[in-house]
């Protein structure tokens, strides 16, 4: 399946990403609304280190730990197009996944006691968001790299 | 006739369908199991006593998921023995059913020492949905408990009592609670939150009786402590742990020491005879040895490597170790592997502690690989760690790095994080800095 890598070499930390996730996954799809009114999340979030940043989101491992750890079946697979999904109604928030995450990505919503949202590639596009928004061609959307 | 029958309705059984059906879209399936709902998340019985979920919630997988996936189900019907020379199931009541491949995932049984007066009604356990149900018939009446034993089980049932208004008293045989799975440092931190509940914590001690109400003996009133202390309680909660429940592989022939021998394929010591989760000694990749780790993801990979070897596809069981995460009484807390490097040689242990936020971060290195960690309080960077864990990594030259504030997949070397990217060496993903310059100046 098709996933996204990231290009740290080129990758300036604009964080445009992060916005073009926040208002895709947003109700209005408007930048303001999904800022000011929706809170919306982003699912990707860049990392910094002096001159080093790249932009990082839920790989949708072949091998998904998370899925296999989750204790309610809230994490789960998509058969048919491989992403790893989040059903936020069957979460209870026992951290497991976080716990079995090698990349570190998924998010606690401590209040609501459940994993926050997380990348879904983008159902509704074929190339998604972050990608398609990224100034510099530092994200690619590849079968491998 | 099925060809695959798995004992088991619950985190190895569905594992197992699952791997089966990725390779064998047709076989027929059987799954057996004494309880007659399909599979729930045991582990969420805690937030169900509280009343924080309800049954709809608890179910481990769509509703639809036995018939989606053929699996022919028996519930509610116990199994009472195999008989591995006729290939036989065995039921209680008489009938018998044939299989081709079969997977015991019988999981555990609450190990219950003997007490005079344990007997008594409202002495429970707490390891499944009808356990859950009998004590929260028992509370309307309640207003307090005692809870033998602070381990993991102990901890849940012990939150979900406060939940319900109960005053809670934890028996504990050590000097201190959650001492299997936390060292001293991340157990004293979990104690305080537990204390700052209103839970009373009674350390180094056992009970040595339960007894009755005077005018109605099978009713509970108190516990007597091996010192002679006495604690009133309307109920009393074992939760001192699960042992293997290995009724029905008595007399099958099929090896077990304290759990079913099973090699790294999860075959036991009888041909087409597979074992998995609580009820099995798997390998353990951070100690080298089989044992029992009775944990929830342990028993669903090992029913997935059970699934793919039973349907034909050789797979290799990477191991499991045990590992945890607990959010409980407002704390969250990670641990894997060792808990401590007491006795153990060659080990060196780094961790950072604030003593005001209680944020604690340990990890446990032997030979530049990590074999164990603990986090408390910051744990989500703590998945970065179990990954390096279990993939083996030697983190020798940024070891420091794991317990920083800071420490995130960036924190790894470079060529480390492009490898756990799956970016590999000649990838043109894999340029040096130089080498785009030149491509976007020839541009």
């Amino acid at each position: 399946m098709k996933r996204v890598y990231p290009r740290e070499e080129v990758c300036i930390g604009c964080r445009l990403c992060e916005v073009h996730c926040k208002v895709e996954h947003s109700r209005s799809k408007d930048v303001v609304k999904a800022f000011k009114r929706e809170q919306s999340v982003a699912r990707v979030r860049v990392q910094e280190n002096g001159p080093l940043s790249f932009a990082l989101q839920c790989r949708h491992c072949p091998e998904p730990y998370c899925v296999y750890s989750c204790l309610t079946g809230a994490m789960h697979r998509d058969p048919g197009s491989g992403v790893v999904k989040h059903d936020p109604d069957r979460c209870v928030g026992c951290w497991t996944c976080v716990l079995v995450c090698p990349f570190g990505v998924l998010v606690r919503d401590v209040a609501n006691h459940r994993i926050g949202p997380k990348c879904d590639l983008c159902p509704d596009r074929a190339v998604p968001a972050c990608v398609a928004n990224c100034p510099n061609e530092a994200l690619v959307y590849a079968e491998e790299a | 006739m099925p060809k695959y029958v798995i004992i088991g309705n619950s985190a190895g059984g569905i594992g197992a369908v699952e791997a089966i059906r990725q390779v064998d879209s047709e076989g027929p399936i059987a799954i057996v199991s004494d309880e007659p709902y399909p599979a729930y998340s045991r582990p969420m019985i805690s937030e169900y006593l509280s009343g924080e979920t309800s049954l709809e919630r608890m179910l481990f997988r769509p509703r639809d998921f036995y018939r989606a996936n053929g699996v022919d189900t028996i519930f509610g019907k116990k199994v009472s023995g195999i008989d591995t020379k006729e290939s036989l199931v065995k039921f209680a009541n008489g009938d018998t059913l044939r299989y081709e491949k079969l997977l015991v995932a019988t999981g555990g049984v609450p190990f219950v020492p003997k007490t005079e007066g344990g007997d008594r009604e409202g002495v429970f356990t707490f390891t499944t949905l009808r356990d859950a149900n009998l004590i929260s018939s028992k509370l309307e009446n309640a207003r307090s408990a005692v809870v033998i034993g602070g381990g993991l089980i102990g901890i849940s049932v012990t939150q979900a009592l406060v939940k319900r208004d109960i005053d809670v008293t934890i028996v504990e045989l050590k000097d201190r609670i959650l001492n299997v799975l936390l060292d001293e440092e991340a157990s004293r931190i979990a104690g305080q939150a537990v204390l700052k509940a209103g839970v009373k914590i009674v350390t180094n001690s056992t009970v040595k009786q339960i007894t009755g109400q005077p005018f109605a003996e099978q009713a509970v009133r108190s516990v007597i402590l091996d010192n002679g202390d006495e604690v009133r309680c309307d109920l009393v909660v074992m939760a001192i742990g699960v042992m293997p429940r290995l009724d029905a592989v008595a007399d099958s022939g099929i090896k077990a020491n304290r759990g079913i021998v099973v090699d790294r394929y999860m075959t036991t010591s009888v041909p087409n005879v597979y074992a998995c989760g609580d009820v099995a000694e798997a390998y353990d990749y951070v100690l080298g040895i089989n044992r029992l780790t009775p944990i929830w993801p342990n028993a669903y990979i090992g029913g997935r490597i059970a699934g793919f070897n039973m349907a034909g596809l050789e797979t290799e069981y990477a191991g499991g170790t045990a590992m945890n995460s607990m959010n409980y009484f407002g704390l969250a807390i990670v641990s894997a592997g060792l808990v401590t490097a007491d006795g153990q040689p060659d080990c060196e242990t780094l961790y950072h502690l604030n003593s005001e936020t209680n944020v604690y971060r340990k990890v446990i290195l032997r030979d530049g690989r990590i074999v164990g960690m603990a986090f408390v309080n910051d744990i989500d960077k703590s998945g970065i760690v179990y990954g390096l864990m279990r993939d083996g990594i030697d983190v020798g030259s940024f070891k420091r790095a794991l317990i920083g504030d800071d420490f995130a997949l960036i924190s790894l070397p470079k060529d480390l994080r492009k490898e756990r990217f799956g970016i590999s060496l000649d990838s043109p993903l894999y340029g040096d800095q130089e080498d785009l310059v030149e491509e976007l100046v020839l541009e």
